[in-house]
């Protein structure tokens, strides 16, 4: 079946097909990262332009080897630090980008949305690499390839979200990947960090649900994740400490024996070991953490090729 | 801009007049620019012109409580000229500028400058409210007396909301002298932060800092209960939450001096919008459109479905567009960073017949909100009593036509009704006798594709 | 379905057929390369694996040793992506010796316009420097878009653009066949 896609912004319309799609292809992907020489010329003579308004090392180191395992010409623009600071719009950078004829460009943008005002201004393919607390649908996507060779069919398992949800655009895409697969999805944190509203969205199906207790809600879980607490939510008042949150949410071993036995334990990184997620855990023979961090390559390799062929 | 004019008789149009619970079929005479008579059988004076009414409705010319002319200081945006173009466009006669201009309006000379152009430039009436607190920075009082006495109408830090109950409680106070309404922008600005839209499900799934109702309920709450307190004369500026009505209507019940507006977005969009998504009437919009972006944020159906029944039942006194004019760069960019405001003042009646076409409220009802602005501020506009100015406009209720921003008389293009297809029109303009749009004389080019 | 397709078809070569060419091309290889020493057989996805198995059979055969054998994957190595939307069906290479120096005979079924042996010859650059790459095929059919001609042929079938070349071959399709189908209205490829 044909992903009938140019861009890619968010997962909220994804059908199951499309997901499956996109995994099936990553699998493909994979088996080319196997080979003793990675390298295939699909792409050859496409540009990828890489440009990243807010700093990020693991998400664009993988999309620009993933480029560059499919022979496609990778530029990186670092724009957070340079014409932007200079009062430059967003618009202004993306009518440069616009002259220089990329066939992709790959965005991080710490506003949500923006992603959208670059797909008015661009004529190429737009792929969202994170905005703000919106979306970030290849980690999501790479959660669930990765996740999916452990445990198969996805339908009717249960996956926990643990932590700073609101902020959280690898929790958004998350919930929207896992319901369309058929995932119960369990939100879990503090109520001052947890989005109201998933549950009743029927486009999610009824997967979603809230619960305030980490024991409770990793009770019975296939899958646990923690997300990064930042420091800023305690200035802002939505945490009184970190050693706190820590025990009330911190993913640990002891909260985890509630889980099944073959649980699998993911976070996006970067991680703050001994708050969300204790190092005997993220280290530990549940962790699929650096696994993730692998998948990241095939998923995005399937994107390119995927949203190449796809116009 | 108005000098001697022609005597005008409109005949044989359905004569809506809510201000003397008129509502037949009969002529409007206007002489020396003042209705000179309303009944049948009226010949046509000596040189007066005459305008085919039949089968359409006349009424007296809009009252817009709320609107933002952007001059002095913004001139890229709105000037007054234009500004009250696109008032006339609107079927609006009489305007009511608010003060956050640069410099805001917080002196004599600024408001008289404000009057000044508007007498030499504008093409309807123009009024403007002074800010409450001196450069609008919700501290100090501006001179109230003097301001009023140089004719501002009310007083507003608009844009702002004036946070601080200590301030509120003394502009409440000092403004009764004066018999001059205060009007806040209700918001708690602490609630609100930097949110960009309202919260609720939309903005759980799009990612966006969100404001509750509840910011603007807390604030209205406060200020009816300083209004109680005082005695003071207070309006709350474009209401736009389900229990900011109910509480507005306990207030009136309790006999609280308050007078209430809504704004024609308010009262037809939802949240649902900014996700690009309102299946009803808009499939243009994408997601994140800053054109849906304006303070205080688009709120859920329910809200919607209160601010209706409010209007209905007049809890909620008057239409207030809150016309917010942005250049288009201002809008292009980032939706937290785009500026809030609908420019909205063409649109205003297009829209609202939405609610008069679903049977929400009668016509008569509808012309009567957009004309009561001018109790909530006393100004001797909004009738065709004899004797009262001769600001009349002309509608056709089954006409359709299709916004076309790009030809806004305003300089603000940011509408999120462009491309709509509208039931209802404002088809000629009378202010002072003189008229001051007339659609036919409109070439397809300024008025835009007009379904006919 | 097959019933309905082997109506329309004309059989060319039977399993004999195909035999005797195999054998053929083995001979060919050995004579052409003074032995097998050097040579590794690579056959590519998906017919081309299991004919290059049955050469290396038979030149085990003749030189009593079998050529190391192995299996190339092309997908991503074709030019048509634009052409084409769906997911890609990558299956393993893998080539047991390291080709450099080594003479690769590159086995498929049909040789036709010359893009899955172009797309061939990249991947297996890619993977070192041969000292030479030959082709073997089993039908070769015409029609060429690429300079490419190969260096043993089972069998030259001049066909139109509208027929297609249907090669059966018993790992895969439970016989071994060769045969040539017109296609019309009936089915579309």
């Amino acid at each position: 079946m044909p992903l009938h896609r140019k861009h890619l912004l968010d997962l909220d319309d994804f059908s199951r097909d499309e997901i499956t799609q996109v995994l099936d292809t990553a699998e493909s992907m994979s088996e080319i990262l196997d080979r003793p020489i990675s390298r295939v010329p699909t792409l050859r003579g496409k540009t990828i332009v890489n440009i990243f308004f807010e700093a990020s090392t693991r998400t664009r180191v993988s999309f620009e080897l993933a480029g560059k395992y499919l022979s496609a010409d990778v530029i990186n623009v670092q724009a957070s630090g340079s014409s932007v600071q200079k009062g430059e719009s967003l618009v202004d950078t993306l009518r440069t980008i616009q002259a220089l004829g990329a066939d992709m460009v790959v965005m991080r943008h710490s506003k949500s949305g923006a992603p959208y005002l670059a797909v008015e201004e661009l004529e190429c393919s737009v792929i969202n690499a994170g905005d703000g607390w919106h979306a970030h649908p290849s980690q999501a996507l790479l959660d669930l390839f990765t996740v999916r060779r452990k445990l198969g069919d996805l339908e009717g398992k249960k996956l926990v979200i643990v932590g700073d949800i609101i902020h959280s655009r690898v929790a958004r895409s998350n919930i929207w990947g896992f319901t369309r697969m058929g995932t119960r999805v369990v939100l879990c944190g503090p109520a001052t960090l947890l989005p109201q509203g998933f549950e009743k969205m029927s486009d999610a199906n009824g997967l979603v649900s809230i619960e305030l207790d980490a024991d409770k809600a990793i009770d019975g879980a296939d899958m646990v994740m923690a997300l990064r607490i930042q420091k800023e939510r305690m200035e802002g008042g939505l945490l009184p400490d970190l050693r706190e949150y820590s025990a009330l949410y911190g993913v640990n071993r002891k909260r985890l024996a509630n889980a099944k036995p073959a649980v699998i334990v993911m976070h996006p990184g970067p991680m703050n070991q001994g708050v969300e997620i204790s190092p005997e855990v993220a280290y530990g023979p549940n962790s699929i953490i650096e696994e993730q961090v692998a998948s990241g390559l095939a998923i995005r390799m399937s994107i390119f090729y995927l949203l190449a062929g796809g116009r | 801009m108005r000098g001697e004019t022609p005597d005008l008789l409109i005949r044989g149009g359905r004569v809506i007049d809510p201000a003397s619970n008129r509502d037949e079929v009969c002529d409007v005479l206007i002489q020396d620019g003042r209705i000179e008579y309303v009944g049948s059988g009226i010949g046509l004076p000596d040189g007066a012109a005459e305008i085919s009414a039949e089968g359409l409705v006349v009424a007296p010319g809009f009252v817009d409580p709320h609107c933002h002319l952007r001059q002095p200081g913004y001139e890229y945006k709105e000037t007054i000229a234009t500004g009250a173009a696109a008032a006339a466009a609107g079927g609006f006669t009489t305007v009511c500028a608010m003060a956050n201009t640069k410099p805001p309006v917080d002196t004599r000379a600024t408001l008289e400058t404000v009057q000044e152009v508007a007498s030499a430039e504008a093409a309807v009436h123009v009024y403007s409210l002074a800010a409450i607190t001196v450069g609008l920075g919700g501290k100090q009082l501006v001179q109230m007396g003097e301001l009023s006495e140089a004719g501002a109408v009310g007083f507003s830090d608009d844009g702002i909301t004036l946070a601080s109950p200590a301030v509120m409680r003394h502009a409440l106070e000092y403004a009764k002298r004066f018999d001059r309404p205060v009007a806040n922008h209700c918001e708690d600005p602490a609630l609100t932060g930097d949110a960009a839209m309202n919260e609720g499900p939309v903005s759980m799934r799009l990612g966006l800092a969100a404001t509750p109702a509840q910011a603007e309920e807390v604030i209205i709450a406060r200020d009816l209960a300083l209004a109680e307190l005082t005695g003071g004369s207070y309006h709350a500026l474009h209401v736009s939450a389900a229990r900011s009505v109910d509480l507005i209507r306990g207030a009136k019940d309790r006999g609280v001096n308050v007078t209430a507006e809504v704004t024609p977005h308010h009262l037809t969009l939802t949240d649902e919008i900014v996700a690009g998504r309102w299946e009803p009437i808009i499939a243009s919009l994408r997601p994140y459109d800053p054109v849906t972006r304006v303070n205080p944020p688009l709120r859920s159906q329910e809200d919607v479905r209160a601010l209706r029944d409010g209007l209905a039942s007049g809890v909620i006194d008057c239409i207030g567009t809150d016309h917010a004019p942005h250049a288009g760069h201002e809008k292009h960019v980032e939706y937290a960073e785009a500026a809030p405001g609908i420019s909205g003042l063409e649109t205003a009646f297009g829209a609202l017949m939405q609610l008069v076409h679903g049977g929400e409220i009668s016509l008569p009802q509808l012309i009567e909100r957009l004309t009561q602005g001018a109790t909530v501020y006393r100004l001797p506009h909004g009738s065709l009593a004899v004797g009262a100015a001769g600001d009349v406009v002309v509608l056709d209720p089954e006409r359709e036509w299709v916004v076309d921003a790009a030809a806004f008389r305003s300089r603000g293009k940011n509408s999120p009704f462009h491309g709509l297809t509208f039931r209802g029109r404002v088809l000629t303009t009378i202010c002072d006798g003189r008229v001051v749009f007339d659609l036919n004389e409109e070439s397809v080019e300024t008025v835009g594709a007009l379904g006919i | 379905m097959p019933d309905n397709r082997r109506d329309l078809e004309r059989r060319l070569l039977d399993a004999d057929d195909v035999r005797r060419a195999l054998t053929r091309i083995a001979h060919e290889v050995v004579e052409r390369n003074g032995g097998a020493d050097e040579v590794v057989l690579v056959g590519t996805h998906t017919r081309g694996i299991p004919l290059a198995s049955r050469i290396a059979r038979t030149i085990a055969q003749i030189e009593g040793r079998e050529p190391p054998l192995g299996e190339l994957d092309v997908t991503m190595y074709r030019d048509d992506l634009d052409m084409k939307m769906d997911s890609p069906e990558v299956t393993p290479t893998s080539i047991p010796v390291d080709v450099a120096g080594r003479d690769v005979v590159l086995v498929d079924d049909v040789l036709y316009t010359g893009r899955t042996v172009r797309a061939a010859m990249d991947a297996l650059n890619d993977l070192g420097r041969p000292n030479t790459i030959q082709l073997a095929v089993l039908v070769d059919r015409g029609h060429r878009e690429l300079p490419i001609r190969a260096d043993y042929v089972g069998k030259n079938l001049p066909t139109a653009r509208d027929e297609e070349v249907r090669v059966r071959i018993r790992e895969v399709d439970g016989e071994d066949s060769v045969s040539l189908a017109r296609v019309g209205a009936v089915e579309g490829r």
